[in-house]
C-alpha cells in the first residue's frame, strides 16, 4: 500500500513539475516582452514615428504566439491543484483560493479583454486607447504573477492563518500578512524582474541573429536599446531582490539554504561555494567530505544569509540535530527534527482525540485537546515522517541549480552592461569583424542560457523545499488525491506528448515569423 | 454579514460566473459549426469568435478559481474525484487556446486543418462535458467525504471517489442529456452571435438556417432536462445539519423560492423571444442579447434552486451525509468577507468588458476587413 501511495505521489509530483516547467517556458517572456512592447509603443505614441510602430508590431507578433501557449499551460496548473492535490485543496483552500480568485477577477479579465484590442484594435480604436490596452495587458500579466506568487510564497512560509480542528484545515486570519509576507514580497520582485531580464535577453538574442544575417539594422538598434535597458534594469533588480530572498530563506527555510550550498555542517563566518563539485558518496550522517572540489569565498554565505560576516549558518546535519550558534559563537539549541516529529505526533494524536470528542460533544475534552493542538500544530507535518532524513531535499539538484542560476545571473549583468556600452560606443568593436560576429553569436546563445537560468530559479525554490507541499505542515504524501498511479501516469504521458507537440509548433512559428519578417523592411508598417 | 449570509452571497457570485460562462460558450458552439460552413466563409466565423475566445477561457478559469476560494471542499472533491471528466474538459480547452493563434501562422507544423479540428473538438467536448459536470451537482456523484482521513498517512485523502473517477459521470444518461442541452444552447447562441457580429449575406442565410435547427433541438432538450430535474430527488438539510434524500426537491425549491421561478420564466421567455424574433425578422440582429441575457437568468435560477433552501448542491450517491452543502464546504467567514470586498470589483470588470466589446464590435466584421487585414491582425 505504502509503495503504491508513493507511486501516486511521485507521478503527481512529476505531472505538476512537467506542467509547471512548460508553463514557465512561456510566462517569463510574456511578462518581459509585455513591458518591452509597452515601452516601444509609448515611444511611437509620443513621436508618431512609423519606424517605432513597425518595431512594436514585430515584437507584438512574437508576444501573441507565446502568450497563447502560456494561457494553455496555465489552466492545467490551476485545475491540477484540485485534480491531483485534492487534500491540499481542502487543507489550504481557505488561503490559497483567495489569491487565485483575485487573480482571476483582477488580472485575467484585464489581460483577456485588452489583448483583443492590442492585436485587432489598430484600426478600430484611437492610438491612445490602443496604447492603454497594451499597457493594461502587460499590467494584467504582472498582477496575475503577483497573486500566484503570493499564493506560492504562502506555501513556503505559511503565515496569517490559524488551524481549525473542527474543519481540519487552515483558515485565514490576516489577509495582509498573507499578501505582504516577506517571502511573498521577495518572491514577487525577484521573479517579475527576472522576467524583464529574460525579455531583454530574448530581444537582444533575436536582434543578434538578424544582425548576423545583415537584416534590418535600424530596427535592431531600436530594439536593442529598449531590450538592453529593460534587461539590465531587470537583472540588477533581480540581483537585489535575490539578496533579500536569500535572507528570507535563511530565516524561514534554513534547510533549503543548506541544500542550496550543499552544506552539511555549518560554522561561524561560513564561506560560500563559488564553484564546487559535490561528493556523490556524501549522505546525512556519514563522514564523507561534502565536496570533491570547491572554490569558496570566505564569510560569503554568512553575509549572504544574514548580512553579517561572522554569523553562524547551520548545515543540514545541524538543522536536523537542532544545533546552532549565536553571533558570539556560543552554542545554542533549536528544535531538532526528532523533537519536531514528537510535537507533530502530539498534534496529530490530539486532533484524532478532538475529533472523537466532537462526535460525543465532550466540551471539556475539546478544550483540552485544542490546547495540545495549538501548542504543537506548527510541527504537524513532521508527524507524517518516518525518519528525519525524509525532510532533506534533493541536495545535488538544488545545489547545482542554485549555482547555475547565480553564475548565469552574474553573466547576464555583464552581458547587458557590455551591450549598452557598445550601443553607446559602436566604434569600440567595428562591424564585420570576427569579434562582432562572436558577440552576435553570444547574444543568440544567451537566450537559452537565460531560460535555463530562470528555470533553475524555480527548481531551487520548489525542489529545495521538499518534501513539503506546505512548509512544515503538509508533506506531499498527505496532499494528494485518491487516484491510482496508473491514472496519473497515463495523464502524465498525455500531457508530455501534447505539450511537447505544442512547444514544437510554438518554436517553429516564432522562428518562421522572425525569419520571414526580418526579410521585410521593418522601418515601415506593412500595409495590405 | 454572518457566515451564512456570506455563503449565500458567494453562491450568488458563483451563479453569476456560471451563468456568464454558459453564455460565453457561444464561442464553443460557433467552433462546432465551422465544419458545416463553406470553406470561403470560415475565416469570417473564426475571426469573429477569435476576438472572444479569451473571455470564455478567462471566465472558466475565474469560475474554477472562485469555486476554489469560496467552496474549496467542492474543488477538492469534484476535481480530485471526477478526474477523467475534468481532465478531458481541460484538454479540450488547452488545445483551443493555441488553435486560434497558430492556425494560419507560417511554420505551424501541423497545418490549418489540424488546428481547425482542435477547435471543433473543443467546440463539442467543452460544452457537453461542462454540462455533464454541472449535471452531477443535480443528480449526485459517487463520493464520500471524511475529514478525519487526513490523520491516516496510509489513506489520507479526505474526498474519495469510485474507481471510475468521473467516467461513470460521463456515461450517465441524465448527465449527458444536460450536457447536450448545454451544447445545443451554445450552438443556438453562436448562430445569434454570428447574425449580430458578421456583415455577410451568405453567412446570415446559413446562420438563420442553423439557428432554426439548433433552436428546435435545444428547446426539446431543455424541456426534457427540466422535466428530469423537477422530478428528481435532491438532498434536503434539516435544522441539525443532517442530510436526507427528498423527492421532488428541486420542484419544491422552485415552489418555495418563487423569485427563482420568476427569474427562470423571464429567462426562458427572453431566450425564446431572441430566437423567434431572429427567425421571423431577418433584419433583427439583437437576438444574441435577448437570448444571452435570458440564458444567464435561467442558469442563475438553476444555481439558486441547487444551493439555496436547505439543499445540498452536490449530493453523494454513496453516503448522503457526505453531500456538500453551502454550510459544510465553504471557506471561513474571514476569507469570504475578504473576498467579498474584491467581488465589489465584478461590476467594474463587467463594465469595462462591455465597453471594450462595444468599441471593438460596433463595426461588424466583413469579408473586406478580413481580406485587407495584415497577417497579424487575423486568425
Amino acid at each position: 500500500m505504502n509503495e503504491l501511495l508513493m507511486n501516486v505521489v511521485d507521478w503527481s509530483r512529476a505531472q505538476f513539475a512537467l506542467t509547471a516547467c512548460y508553463h514557465w517556458l512561456f510566462v517569463p517572456l510574456t511578462l518581459g516582452l509585455g513591458l518591452i512592447i509597452g515601452v516601444m509603443e509609448t515611444i511611437y505614441y509620443r513621436t508618431r514615428d512609423e519606424k517605432w510602430l513597425a518595431t512594436t508590431k514585430f515584437w507584438m507578433t512574437l508576444f501573441g504566439v507565446n502568450f497563447a501557449i502560456g494561457v494553455a499551460t496555465g489552466i492545467i496548473l490551476e485545475f491540477e491543484f484540485g485534480t491531483n492535490w485534492s487534500n491540499y485543496s481542502w487543507f489550504v483552500g481557505d488561503i490559497f483560493g483567495a489569491p487565485l480568485a483575485i487573480e482571476g477577477i483582477l488580472a485575467f479579465f484585464m489581460e483577456s479583454t485588452f489583448i483583443a484590442v492590442m492585436f485587432f484594435g489598430w484600426k478600430k480604436v484611437s492610438p491612445g486607447f490602443h496604447l492603454a490596452s497594451t499597457w493594461l495587458t502587460a499590467l494584467g500579466a504582472a498582477i496575475s504573477a503577483l497573486w500566484i506568487l503570493v499564493a506560492n510564497a504562502w506555501m513556503q512560509y505559511p503565515t496569517g492563518v490559524t488551524f481549525n480542528p473542527e474543519t481540519m484545515r487552515n483558515e485565514m486570519t490576516d489577509f495582509w500578512a498573507v499578501a505582504f509576507s516577506p517571502m511573498a514580497m521577495a518572491k514577487v520582485f525577484h521573479t517579475v524582474t527576472s522576467c524583464w531580464a529574460l525579455g531583454g535577453a530574448f530581444v537582444v538574442g533575436v536582434c543578434g541573429w538578424m544582425l548576423l544575417k545583415g537584416r534590418n539594422r535600424d530596427h535592431c538598434m531600436r530594439s536593442l536599446k529598449v531590450g538592453g535597458w529593460v534587461g539590465l534594469i531587470g537583472i540588477v533588480l533581480t540581483s537585489i531582490s535575490g539578496d533579500t530572498s536569500a535572507v528570507v530563506v535563511a530565516e524561514k527555510q534554513p534547510m533549503k539554504l543548506a541544500a542550496m550550498e550543499g552544506l552539511y555542517k555549518g560554522e561561524s563566518g561560513q564561506p560560500i561555494v563559488a564553484f564546487g563539485i559535490l561528493n556523490p558518496a556524501k549522505e546525512v550522517g556519514n563522514n564523507e567530505e561534502p565536496y570533491l572540489f570547491d572554490i569558496s569565498i570566505p564569510h560569503g554565505l554568512a553575509f549572504l544569509a544574514t548580512h553579517n560576516f561572522n554569523a553562524f549558518v547551520p548545515g543540514i546535519e545541524d538543522i536536523i540535530a537542532g544545533k546552532s550558534q549565536d553571533l558570539q559563537g556560543n552554542s545554542m539549541n533549536t528544535m531538532s527534527y526528532a523533537q519536531r516529529m514528537a510535537h507533530g505526533k502530539a498534534a496529530k494524536s490530539a486532533l484524532a482525540q478532538y475529533n472523537a470528542a466532537l462526535k460525543i460533544g465532550d466540551s471539556a475534552a475539546l478544550q483540552e485537546h485544542k490546547q495540545v493542538i495549538d501548542d504543537n500544530f506548527q510541527y504537524l507535518g513532521y508527524a507524517y515522517l518516518d525518519d528525519p532524513k525524509e525532510a532533506v531535499p534533493n541536495v545535488p539538484l538544488t545545489f547545482y541549480s542554485f549555482h547555475f542560476m547565480v553564475t548565469v545571473g552574474g553573466y547576464l549583468m555583464l552581458f547587458f552592461v557590455v551591450l549598452l556600452a557598445l550601443l553607446n560606443k559602436p566604434k569600440w568593436v567595428p562591424e564585420k569583424t570576427k569579434l562582432k560576429k562572436a558577440l552576435y553569436w553570444l547574444a543568440i546563445i544567451t537566450i537559452p542560457l537565460t531560460y535555463l537560468c530562470s528555470m533553475s530559479g524555480w527548481i531551487v525554490a520548489e525542489v529545495g523545499r521538499q518534501p513539503w507541499t506546505i512548509q512544515d505542515l503538509m508533506p506531499n504524501k498527505v496532499a494528494i488525491s485518491d487516484l491510482s498511479a496508473g491514472y496519473v501516469q497515463t495523464t502524465f504521458w498525455i500531457f508530455a506528448v501534447v505539450f511537447t507537440a505544442l512547444l514544437i509548433a510554438d518554436v517553429s512559428i516564432i522562428c518562421k515569423q522572425i525569419s520571414k519578417k526580418s526579410q521585410t523592411d521593418l522601418n515601415v508598417v506593412e500595409k495590405k | 454579514m454572518t457566515h451564512e449570509m456570506l455563503q449565500n452571497y458567494w453562491w450568488l457570485i458563483m451563479s453569476v460566473l456560471g451563468a456568464l460562462l454558459v453564455f460565453m460558450l457561444f464561442v464553443q458552439g460557433g467552433q462546432s459549426m465551422l465544419a458545416n460552413t463553406p470553406r470561403a466563409k470560415r475565416p469570417l466565423l473564426v475571426n469573429s469568435l477569435g476576438r472572444k475566445w479569451e473571455l470564455t477561457f478567462t471566465t472558466l478559469v475565474t469560475f474554477g478559481g472562485a469555486f476554489f476560494a469560496s467552496f474549496p471542499l467542492f474543488y477538492s472533491t469534484s476535481f480530485g474525484g471526477a478526474y477523467w471528466l475534468w481532465i478531458f474538459i481541460l484538454f479540450s480547452f488547452v488545445i483551443q487556446a493555441v488553435a486560434y493563434e497558430y492556425r494560419t501562422k507560417h511554420g505551424n507544423v501541423y497545418g490549418t486543418r489540424f488546428y481547425d479540428a482542435l477547435l471543433h473538438i473543443n467546440g463539442v467536448v467543452g460544452p457537453v462535458l461542462l454540462g455533464v459536470a454541472v449535471a452531477g451537482m443535480f443528480f449526485g456523484a459517487e463520493f464520500t467525504v471524511g475529514k478525519e482521513n487526513i490523520l491516516d498517512v496510509q489513506a489520507a485523502t479526505i474526498s474519495r471517489w469510485g474507481p471510475l473517477h468521473g467516467l461513470e459521470a460521463i456515461a450517465s444518461w441524465k448527465n449527458l442529456l444536460f450536457g447536450f442541452m448545454v451544447y445545443f444552447l451554445a450552438r443556438t447562441l453562436a448562430s445569434l452571435y454570428f447574425i449580430n457580429n458578421i456583415d455577410d449575406e451568405e453567412v446570415q442565410k446559413i446562420q438563420h438556417r442553423m439557428l432554426l435547427v439548433n433552436a428546435i433541438i435545444f428547446v426539446v432538450l431543455f424541456l426534457s432536462t427540466c422535466a428530469v430535474i423537477l422530478t428528481s430527488r435532491g438532498v434536503e438539510i434539516d435544522a441539525g445539519g443532517n442530510a436526507m434524500w427528498s423527492e421532488y426537491k428541486y420542484l419544491n425549491n422552485y415552489i418555495d423560492l418563487w423569485w427563482a421561478l420568476a427569474i427562470l420564466l423571464i429567462g426562458v421567455d427572453l431566450v425564446l423571444t431572441g430566437i423567434i424574433k431572429s427567425l421571423l425578422k431577418p433584419k433583427f440582429r439583437s437576438g444574441i442579447w435577448l437570448a444571452g441575457i435570458g440564458a444567464i437568468l435561467v442558469v442563475m435560477s438553476l444555481f439558486w434552486v441547487l444551493g439555496y433552501n436547505h439543499t445540498a448542491y452536490y449530493p453523494s450517491l454513496l453516503d448522503v451525509q457526505s453531500s456538500l452543502m453551502l454550510a459544510n464546504s465553504s471557506s471561513s467567514e474571514f476569507t469570504l468577507r475578504t473576498m467579498s470586498y474584491v467581488s465589489l470589483l465584478v461590476p467594474f470588470v463587467l463594465g469595462y468588458i462591455a465597453w471594450v466589446w462595444h468599441k471593438m464590435d460596433h463595426k461588424k466584421i466583413t469579408q473586406a476587413e478580413i481580406d485587407q487585414a495584415g497577417d497579424d491582425e487575423i486568425y
